[in-house]
């Protein structure tokens, strides 16, 4: 009777997740798509010599056009903040911007392992050691022509986020594991009240209902996956330099985050998991459409973990990012315009950035709630 | 596009950042967490379920001591009525032998009484027989003709005298 309620619930929680799913990642694709005719645009206005960057190189063309260069393009800003970078922009504009510049890790067959900052780069605008940066962020060799691949370690504008998120929490939760460990069954105080209930939370209202008796074996995973989350989502609603970047909204991050619980799932099923998948108790001349739907499956659930929380915080980004752009794009009409829309401009951030908070938190609850339901098929004993 | 494809740099690191914070928080952080929340849930479970057993032990001490103190009332009922009818016993055995007693000294000088007037009687009969005697001497020494005569008025006058005395 329970297992029925709860796969009820389930399917009910996925229809709801898919639909707001699909949703999001509608108007994600839509700007994506602007973005890609920004660049377009961008890209041809370079061409032509007119942007900023270029002005400095062709003075003579960049005086001429100068009232042009000022144009304002949102789907390149927005494109350039949600994507990873080799260095860290924290405010102006093309030469003019002042960015802290990250180490670029660069390996290849035939220039071996090189090390070297980012600022080698100027933004681009010259090569380095054989190596140049293009349009996109991506570094490529100086020579076109040479097709050889280059593997990109470096510690980019994301790594960096991460790393320091991570750091934040491991302070915090290894600090609470020594105040626990000193205070053994005494109540927990200050800070440690808010981790508590979330801890408690995962286990009795995620782990337990999904997993069952073998829960705890899953759950320090869990938390992880869950606080990780949390707090890398956390800090890239900072607006400035520890936070900002779109780390769990790009798809490596999420993609390993998945791959996580897929491995997991693999490792951690049992026969009854695997005879569902390649036995299944139909008629065997059905196994021909039903193996490979179940096979699917398996690699689809995962999948469907990475898109919806890279399409979620992506999307967040975006909304914020393009209410942020309104004001300039009605500015380039005419400053009295910018004045007029940056108040309602303002206010929408400011509740798109409570919503966030909010996408923070219940992403990182989805992901984990999802996984766990996951393991919990695996790991499940069927009594026939 | 770009923003679709993994970059390999980043899925590098990030396996790497998360496996290294997965093994830390796992080991140093997680387990003991769990294992001190669970111990305390323990004790708070335990705690209350000791305070509900400590309730019910009151309960039925209080109970215990009512039933010894009514049991102690009664006792004390009981041996204060004893204790009356004890004194009320003792009252009337006493009563009873102070009036025995009494009427054993009436009976005692009631005899008393009777022999010393016996006793008196008798001496004073023996008192007028010599003052009969006395006086008859006397009338004889006047008189002695006739004594036949005279003894018979003698003995009839003694007899007189007796049954007046007796009377």
């Amino acid at each position: 009777m329970l297992e029925i309620h709860r796969l009820v619930q389930n399917k009910f929680l996925t229809k709801q997740l898919v639909a707001i799913f699909f949703a999001i990642f509608s108007i994600c694709y839509l700007q994506a798509e602007g973005t890609e005719h920004g660049n377009e645009a961008s890209s041809s206005t370079h061409s032509h010599g007119v942007t900023e960057e270029t002005s400095h190189h062709d003075g003579a063309e960049a005086s001429a056009h100068g009232a042009e260069s000022k144009k304002f393009d949102a789907g390149k800003m927005i494109f350039d903040h949600i994507s990873d970078a080799h260095d860290w922009h924290l405010f102006g504009e093309g030469e003019s911007s002042v960015s802290i510049p990250l180490p670029v890790i660069l390996y290849s067959q035939s220039s071996g392992l090189k090390i070297f900052s980012s600022s080698n780069f100027h933004h681009g605008h010259s090569p380095y050691e054989g190596f140049k940066l293009n349009e996109e962020g991506h570094v490529l060799w100086e020579n076109e022509s040479n097709t050889e691949a280059i593997y990109d370690l470096s510690l980019s504008k994301n790594v960096v986020a991460m790393i320091i998120a991570v750091i934040f929490l491991l302070v915090v939760v290894l600090r609470m594991s020594r105040h626990y460990t000193s205070t053994k069954g005494k109540a927990p105080k200050g800070f440690y009240n808010l981790i508590e209930p979330l801890i408690l939370f995962i286990r009795d209202d995620i782990a337990k209902p999904s997993i069952g008796h073998r829960s705890m074996q899953f759950m320090p995973l869990l938390l992880t996956i869950f606080f990780f989350i949390f707090v890398v989502n956390l800090f890239g609603l900072i607006p400035i330099f520890p936070g900002g970047a779109n780390v769990t909204g790009n798809i490596a991050v999420t993609m390993v985050l998945a791959l996580v619980v897929f491995i997991t799932v693999t490792i951690n099923g049992n026969k009854y998991y695997w005879k569902h998948i390649l036995m299944p108790d139909v008629p065997k001349w059905m196994y021909i459409i039903i193996i490979p739907i179940e096979i699917l499956g398996v690699v689809l659930k995962p999948f469907v973990l990475m898109l919806r929380l890279f399409a979620n915080i992506t999307a967040g980004h975006i909304i914020i990012l393009g209410f942020f752009s309104l004001i300039f794009i009605f500015g380039s009409m005419g400053p009295a315009f910018g004045y007029a829309v940056s108040p309602l401009s303002v206010v929408f951030t400011v509740f798109m950035s409570m919503l966030e908070l909010l996408v923070a938190f219940l992403q990182a609850f989805v992901f984990t709630l999802l996984s766990a339901i996951y393991i919990g098929m695996a790991v499940e004993e069927h009594h026939h | 596009m770009q923003l679709v494809t993994p970059a390999i740099g980043l899925v590098f690191w990030m396996i790497v950042t998360f496996g290294i914070v997965l093994f830390i928080l796992k080991k140093y952080a997680w387990k003991p967490i769990l294992s001190s929340i669970e111990d305390r849930e323990k004790t708070i479970h335990n705690a209350l379920s000791q305070a509900e057993q400590a309730k019910q032990e009151m309960a039925r001490l209080h109970g215990e001591n009512e039933q010894l103190l009514a049991q102690a009332r009664q006792e004390r009922d009981a041996m204060l009525r004893e204790a009356r009818e004890m004194r009320e016993k003792i009252v009337g055995e006493a009563k009873v032998s102070a009036d025995e007693e009494a009427k054993k000294l009436i009976t005692r000088a009631t005899d008393e009484i009777n022999k010393q007037k016996l006793a008196a009687m008798d001496e004073l009969k023996k008192e007028v027989a010599n003052f009969s005697i006395q006086i008859a001497e006397k009338l004889l020494a006047d008189r002695l003709e006739n004594n036949d005569v005279q003894q018979k008025l003698i003995a009839n006058h003694l007899s007189k005298l007796t049954a007046k005395a007796s009377a």
